[in-house]
C-alpha cells in the first residue's frame, strides 16, 4: 500500500541527494526497520511519506494515490492514518500524560466522552496505567516514550512510524519498547520504525530496508542490521 | 469541520493565552482603545463639521445689488436663467432699509433716510444650488448689464471649505497612522503566544491538525483584544460626546454650533468602529501565523 517510485529527494541549497532513485513498496500490517548510517536519509523517507517534504523527482503513492497531488482535506486525512512517533519524545511539559494523550484526539475534534473512553484503554495498552497524572518530568525515559506512543496509538493509525525511538533510551528500555512496537504491529497496524539500535534489529527478524547515502542497498524480509553475506 | 468540540477547545485556548499574557493584552486593548477613540473622535467631528457646512451652504446667498435706473424685472429673469440659481428674491429699496435697521437695532436713526432719500439700491437675494459654483456664479452676475455689485461671505466660504479639505486629509492620515500602529502591536503580541506554544503547534501538525484549527485560537484572541479595546473607546467617546453635546446645546454662545444627535448618523460610527476594531484583532492575528502555517 506504500510505494516509492524512483523517488530522488535534493534539498534546497544541498547538492548532493538525500534519497537517489529509491523504489520500494511496504504493505498492510507489515513491520519493516529502516537502517543505514547517520546521513544515509531514512528521516528523509520517513518526511516524504508525512508529506512534510515533497520529493525532487519520483511517485509515492499510499492505496494507489500519488500523495504529492493530494487536495488539503485529503492530505489531512492521509496525515491523521499515520501516526508519529519522535527521537524526543515530543510531549508537552504542562500537560499530564492523561492530557497528552488526550491531545491527540483534541486536535481531531473528538468528543469529551470518546476521549474519555479511548485514553485509559491505550494507556493501557502501553503499560501506563496508573500514571494517567504524572507529568512529563516525572516519568523515566522509556515512560516518557510510552507516552508518545500512546499519543500516536490512540487515533488507531493504520501506520505508525517512529524515527529512532529508542534514541535516547537504554538497552532493556529499548528491547522493552520494541516488544510494545511488534504487540501493536500484531493487532494490525503497519509499523516502520527507522534505527541504529542494531542488537533489536538482529533479535526481531523483521523486515529491514538499509538504506547508505541516500540509496537503497538491502532489502530482506527476516533481515539483520549488517549485511550478513 | 466546525465541530462544537474544536470550538470549545478553541475558546480554551484562546483564554489560557490571554491569560498567560493578560499585561500585553491589556496594553494592546488599551492601545486599540486610544486609536480607535481618536478614530472615533475625527469621525465624529467630521459628522458635526459636515453638518456645519451643509447648514452654512444652505444659507449662502449672493446679493445683488441693482443700479438706480436699472430693469429689476429683466435682471430678475436673467438671474433665475442662470445655471446653478436655485431661487431668487426680490429686496425693494425699501424693504433693505427695514432690515438694515433692525439689525442695527436703531429705527429711529434711518428713519430720516426713508422714501427719496433711502441710498440703499433694489437688490436681489440669489441662492445657488451649490457652494461650489458659488463663486464662478457671483462672476457671470457681476457682467449681467444693471447689477451695481454681487457679492457672497466670500472668506468664509472659501476658508470653510479650506478647513473641512484639510481636516479630512489630517483625520485620514491620522487614522491610518493609528490603524497601522495598532495591528502592529496585536501581531507582537499574537506572535508571543504563537512562539509560546510553537511547540504545541509543531505537534499538532504531526497529529494532524486543520490549519484552522491551528489557526483559530489565535484569531479568537487577536478579535478579542480588538473588541476589548472597541468597547473601552466606544463607551468613552459615547460619554464624552454626550456630555459634550449637552454643554453646547446648553451654551447660548454655540447656538450655532448644533451636535448632530440623530442617532441614525451617529450609529454607524460606533457600529463601524466595533467592525474596524474587529477587523484589526483578526488581520493583526492573521499576519502572525500565516508563516507558522506552512508544512
Ligand atoms: N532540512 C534539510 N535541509 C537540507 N539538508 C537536509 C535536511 N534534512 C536532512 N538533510 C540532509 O539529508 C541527508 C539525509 O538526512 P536524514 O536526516 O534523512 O538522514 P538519517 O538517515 O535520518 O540520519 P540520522 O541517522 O542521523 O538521523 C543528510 O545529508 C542531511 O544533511
Ligand atoms: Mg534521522
Amino acid at each position: 500500500m506504500i510505494e516509492f517510485k524512483d523517488v530522488t529527494k535534493i534539498y534546497p541549497g544541498s547538492d548532493r541527494p538525500a534519497l537517489q532513485n529509491l523504489s520500494l513498496q511496504i504493505t498492510k500490517g507489515e513491520f519493516v526497520f529502516l537502517v543505514g548510517p547517520s546521513g544515509a536519509g531514512k528521516s528523509t523517507l520517513i518526511k516524504l511519506f508525512f508529506r512534510e517534504q515533497l520529493p525532487t523527482k519520483g511517485e509515492i503513492l499510499f492505496d494507489g494515490k500519488n500523495i504529492a497531488l493530494l487536495e488539503k482535506s485529503a492530505l489531512l486525512k492521509h496525515r491523521r492514518q499515520i501516526g508519529m512517533v519522535f527521537q524526543d519524545f515530543r510531549l508537552l511539559k504542562q500537560k499530564t500524560v492523561f492530557e497528552n494523550v488526550a491531545f491527540a484526539l483534541e486536535v481531531l475534534g473528538k468528543s469529551p466522552a470518546e476521549i474519555q473512553e479511548k485514553v485509559p484503554l491505550t494507556l493501557a495498552k502501553v503499560g501506563l496505567t496508573g500514571k494517567e497524572n504524572a507529568f512529563p518530568a516525572e516519568l523515566s525515559g522509556g515512560e516518557q516514550q510510552r507516552v508518545g506512543v500512546a499519543r500516536a496509538l490512540v487515533k488507531d493509525p493504520t501506520i505508525l512510524i517512529a524515527d529512532e525511538p529508542t534514541g535516547n533510551l537504554d538497552r532493556d528500555t529499548s528491547w522493552q519498547l520494541m516488544e510494545l512496537f511488534s504487540a501493536i504491529n500484531e493487532s494490525g497496524t503497519t509499523v516502520i520504525i527507522a534505527t541504529h539500535a542494531w542488537d533489536v534489529v538482529d533479535r526481531m527478524q523483521k523486515r529491514v530496508i538499509a538504506l547508505a547515502e541516500g540509496s537503497l542497498i538491502r532489502d530482506e524480509l527476516r533481515g539483520s542490521y549488517n549485511d550478513q553475506h | 469541520m466546525i465541530n462544537i468540540n474544536s470550538l470549545k477547545y478553541c475558546l480554551r485556548q484562546s483564554t489560557v493565552s490571554l491569560k498567560r499574557n493578560f499585561w500585553l493584552a491589556a496594553v494592546t486593548s488599551a492601545i486599540i482603545a486610544v486609536s480607535l477613540a481618536i478614530l472615533g473622535g475625527f469621525l465624529l467631528l467630521a459628522v458635526n463639521v459636515g453638518q456645519f457646512v451643509t447648514s452654512v451652504e444652505e444659507n449662502v446667498e449672493i446679493g445683488v445689488f441693482l443700479q438706480a435706473d436699472a430693469d429689476a424685472e429683466k435682471i430678475g429673469e436673467q438671474l433665475s436663467n442662470l445655471a446653478g440659481v436655485e431661487s431668487i428674491a426680490f429686496v425693494s429699496r425699501d424693504e433693505g432699509l427695514n432690515t438694515l435697521a433692525k439689525s442695527l437695532g436703531d429705527e429711529v436713526l434711518l428713519s430720516g433716510l426713508a422714501g427719496e432719500d433711502n441710498p440703499l439700491p433694489d437688490a436681489y437675494r440669489v441662492k445657488v444650488t451649490d457652494v461650489a459654483l458659488v463663486s464662478t456664479l457671483t462672476d457671470s452676475i457681476r457682467t449681467i448689464p444693471g447689477v451695481e455689485l454681487a457679492d457672497y461671505g466670500e472668506e468664509l466660504v472659501n476658508r470653510l471649505l479650506k478647513i473641512t479639505n484639510w481636516l479630512n486629509t489630517l483625520f485620514v492620515g491620522i487614522s491610518i497612522l493609528l490603524a497601522l500602529g495598532a495591528i502592529f502591536l496585536i501581531v507582537t503580541t499574537i506572535r508571543l503566544s504563537v512562539l509560546a506554544r510553537s511547540e504545541e503547534i509543531s505537534i499538532m501538525k504531526y497529529l494532524g491538525a486543520s490549519d484552522w484549527f491551528i489557526r483559530f485560537p489565535f484569531l479568537l484572541e487577536g478579535v478579542a483584544m480588538g473588541w476589548v479595546g472597541t468597547l473601552f473607546s466606544t463607551a468613552s467617546l459615547a460619554f464624552i460626546y454626550r456630555k459634550l453635546a449637552v454643554t453646547l446645546q446648553q451654551d447660548a454662545f454655540a447656538f450655532f454650533l448644533r451636535p448632530v444627535t440623530a442617532l441614525d448618523k451617529l450609529l454607524p460610527i460606533f457600529l463601524g468602529l466595533l467592525l474596524l476594531g474587529t477587523l484589526m484583532g483578526g488581520v493583526g492575528s492573521l499576519i502572525s501565523i500565516r508563516k507558522y502555517l506552512k508544512v
